[in-house]
């Protein structure tokens, strides 16, 4: 039994999803959104380490280390594209990229 | 010297709030990341905000992931976003209106005060709660080694390893496709015709 209630643990969680979505709902500058992104990723892992810390199981890690790897790709990607949009606009506003708008 | 006064402060052990502690830390270190006008200073702040919450994943009992958290997230993903930040230059930063003077003023420290400020705190944090043998004693009751990680990932998750390592082999393919200037082509420059 973890000395931290899971209550709590998971309160932090939400609330730093919660700071990481409305980062990428609010912000306009397309590295920002990304930093965001990363907040959210992170805050899904604090969920699962504090799951696994309380029922005593290692599978939470396990869950982590997969996140890690995929917020690895995903920051890969998503800078290469960052570097695309900022040789091609000059600029990384997220509202110039609206060419697949009907 | 009087232990019951140690154990429980207002109701909570020392070792929940080090908890409380790091997660205000963390969430304070967030909001600065979201609401923040300069990149160099939001990353670093994100940097503290990673550093937070491994300083929780070591509280609540898991040591490899804390350590993960560090060198991964904020030792090479953060780094990722250094050299993105450098390729795109100033251009998309607002201190470049900043007052260019290099007298030591309020504007001038507040650039790395803040984050070096909640770096030291967690330092003092983990300090403390390695030094302090109530809180040790509950770590090491319920602490998940890497060894038991490990068991698992090479065990029921091998399927999910072999996933992530095709996933990182396709970010890495996709980050050279994209991030390649534009018009450059390497067949291109081995056509024969091009030896002329």
């Amino acid at each position: 039994m973890s000395a931290i209630p899971l209550s709590h643990i998971l309160i932090l969680a939400c609330t730093l999803f919660t700071i990481g979505f409305i980062g990428v709902i609010v912000r306009k500058n397309t590295l920002f959104i990304l930093m965001s992104l990363e907040v959210m990723l992170n805050a899904v892992g604090v969920a699962f380490i504090g799951a696994g810390s309380v029922w005593q199981q290692a599978d939470g890690q396990v869950m982590f280390i997969l996140i890690l790897t995929l917020a690895a790709a995903e920051v890969a990607l998503g800078l290469a594209l960052l570097i695309q949009m900022q040789r091609r606009f000059n600029s990384l506003d997220i509202d110039l990229l609206s060419k697949l708008k009907g | 010297m009087n232990d019951n006064t140690m154990v429980t402060i207002m109701g909570f052990s020392p070792l929940q709030l080090m908890f409380y502690f790091a997660a205000l830390l963390a969430i304070v270190a967030s909001l600065k990341v979201v609401t923040g006008k300069n990149t160099v200073h939001a990353l670093l702040y994100l940097v503290v905000s990673l550093l937070a919450v491994a300083v929780c994943f070591y509280l609540m009992g898991a040591p490899f992931a804390a350590g993960l958290e560090v060198i991964v997230y904020a030792g090479a993903i953060l780094v990722l976003f250094v050299f993105a930040i450098m390729m795109f230059g100033l251009s998309q930063d607002e201190t470049i209106n900043a007052p260019q003077t290099q007298v030591f003023t309020l504007s001038n420290i507040s650039l790395w005060f803040g984050p070096s400020i909640i770096a030291m705190l967690l330092l003092a944090q983990l300090v403390f709660s390695i030094e302090n043998s109530a809180i040790q004693e509950k770590l090491t009751a319920n602490i998940i080694d890497a060894k038991q990680v490990g068991i698992l990932l090479y065990g029921p998750y091998l399927l999910a390893v072999e996933i992530a390592s095709f996933l990182l082999l396709a970010g890495l393919i996709a980050g050279y496709h994209f991030a390649k200037p534009e018009g450059v082509s390497i067949d291109k420059q081995d056509e024969p015709g091009r030896h002329v």
